[in-house]
């Protein structure tokens, strides 16, 4: 048998292909793109709305919020964009039986899912992250030296990774639940709604659950008290608020060693 | 058929939606632990902000806490979705059947609607106001449990305000669903609705607590009454002997948004293009 082409060039083929299916509906993807920009930008107000009220959320100012939550809503939408075949898993593919045919073929299904329906229009939301982070950027008026640049590349690419790591959870638990469980939105969304204030103005449950259980802290407001040069109220230090991301790659691992193990428990549902 | 079979007709619709709909307990469980979750950040993150307010906000934490619990209890109330059968019908074009029905097709739809926002609200609402309002006092959180309403006649208020925001969501949801018909547009619309209906109802941040100058522009929009308004009727917020004028302008909303409804619907009809064979 002819090898096919190699897992990066393949999974580049079925981006692209995807891509531009969606572009064919130029009017439809225009629409959610905006429709998706609204959304998280109206999200926003809600937050603007509670500072202009009550001045500061504890020590910290609007604009330090708008630097975590511009990470977050950076990070998100991609992970959103690039993890579609596993948000949908448990009702498009585990329901209908239709994974029966991703094993069958010879790559691997984590190729596969992760290459299926590379949604573009999160670009709405990503293009509200990214004004948000830049707002917040320049009224801060940080020192951007190379450091600083390349820590926060790294957190931004850490959170991609766990987030993506949520997503992949989501779909491995549908291989016993058979459709996808709301309860799961709780981690994603709700992170997402989670993150994108301080840990710090948390309950210690909340916190050591969001650090160790779930480290989405790690992946949030550890690297950004560092990047905002400032001392965390949790009395951390810098050594280890840079170290934090690292989390975010062994959740992914063990995100995969999951998935794993769901595949050898999945039984088809047979329709 | 007389007019009164007709009624009998729509009512018909709406058990039989219910029951439909009711039987989704497992989903509705996992839903209950979401909104709880959501709940609680909420709830953590006001506390933050309480603690920290150089000026005296228009709302107490008290009155947050009414504001924050009934929003997750009513949550589904809200009409942020379509009902996804209208939508597959109107897709699909088997809609042309619900055409030959001798009912009227806003009136189906709005019984079927009705029952689309009751039914999983009522399975959501029971377990949260029973969590919030019963067990939480009597755990550490007591400080962050649902508070009893102001008065009793606050309570009745509270009641028949909640009644009006079901018609108010369904006429609201109504128009969502018409918009179907012109199926690009009306997808994009749609899927704007879950980002704005929740901010301008009050779920993300209570009305109040906005700033002054948006008072009057959030005071005269429908989707107030929708959340905000039956939430301080109970917290007492809105006082009781002020209830009364709240309600009848929600009534008001539900007609203008009701004839709007049934306007679009027939415009909408003459240029239904019936897809498929």
């Amino acid at each position: 048998m002819r090898p096919g082409p190699a897992a990066p060039v393949l999974y580049g083929r079925l981006v692209s292909q995807s891509i531009r299916a969606q572009i064919q509906y130029r009017l439809s993807f225009l629409l959610m793109s905006v429709g998706h920009f609204v959304t998280s930008v109206v999200e926003a107000v809600g937050i603007w709305a509670l500072f202009e009220r009550f001045g500061m959320l504890g020590q910290w100012s609007l604009a330090e919020v708008a630097f975590l939550y511009g990470i977050v809503n950076v990070a998100f939408p991609m992970s959103e964009a690039l993890a579609r075949g596993f948000d949908v898993f448990g009702a498009q593919f585990v329901k209908t039986g239709d994974f029966d045919r991703l094993l069958l073929r010879p790559r691997s299904t984590v190729l596969q899912l992760a290459g299926h329906d590379f949604q573009l229009q999160r670009i709405g939301r990503l293009a509200q992250g990214l004004i948000v982070l830049g707002w917040a950027i320049v009224v801060l008026d940080l020192d951007w030296d190379p450091a600083r640049v390349v820590l926060l590349l790294y957190t931004v690419v850490s959170a991609v990774v766990f987030f993506y790591a949520l997503f992949i959870f989501q779909a491995t638990l549908s291989f016993w639940t058979v459709d996808s469980l709301e309860i799961m939105n709780t981690l994603t969304y709700g992170g997402v709604e989670t993150a994108q204030y301080p840990l710090a103005i948390y309950r210690p449950g909340f916190r050591r659950f969001f650090t160790f259980v779930v480290p989405l802290g790690c992946i949030s407001y550890f690297p950004a008290v560092a990047l905002l040069g400032i001392d965390d109220p949790l009395g951390t230090s810098r050594a280890v608020q840079v170290a934090a991301p690292l989390a975010g790659y062994l959740f992914f691992a063990l995100a995969l060693v999951g998935w794993r193990a769901g595949i050898r428990h999945y039984t088809s549902t047979g329709s | 058929m007389s007019d009164h079979a007709h009624w009998r007709a729509y009512l018909a619709i709406v058990t039989v939606r219910c029951r439909m709909l009711l039987q989704y307990r497992a989903a509705a469980i996992a839903g209950f632990g979401t909104q709880l979750f959501w709940g609680f950040i909420k709830v953590m993150v006001f506390v933050a902000f309480y603690a920290s307010a150089v000026s005296e906000p228009p709302m107490t934490f008290t009155e947050v806490l009414v504001y924050i619990w009934l929003g997750q209890a009513l949550l589904a109330l809200l009409p942020w979705n379509v009902d996804a059968e209208i939508a597959t019908q109107i897709r699909t074009g088997s809609v042309a059947y619900e055409l030959l029905r001798p009912l009227d097709l806003y009136r189906f739809w709005f019984a079927r609607t009705l029952a689309f926002r009751l039914a999983p609200t009522t399975l959501r609402m029971l377990p949260m106001l029973a969590f919030t309002f019963l067990l939480l006092p009597v755990t550490p959180l007591a400080d962050w449990a649902l508070p009893p309403p102001a008065s009793v006649m606050s309570g009745l208020m509270f009641v028949v305000s909640v009644v009006a925001t079901l018609f108010l969501s369904a006429a609201f949801t109504m128009i969502m669903h018409v918009t179907l018909i012109w199926t690009v547009s009306g997808e994009g619309i749609n899927r704007m609705m879950p980002g704005i209906v929740p901010v301008l109802a009050g779920l993300i941040v209570p009305l109040p607590l906005f700033p002054e100058w948006l008072q009057g522009f959030l005071y005269w929009q429908p989707f107030r009454g929708m959340a905000d308004v039956p939430f301080r009727i109970y917290s007492g917020h809105i006082p009781a002997d002020a209830a009364l004028a709240e309600i009848g302008l929600q009534w008001g909303w539900v007609a203008v948004l009701i004839a709007f409804g049934i306007w679009l619907l027939d415009r909408a009809r003459h240029r239904l293009v019936v897809q498929g064979g």
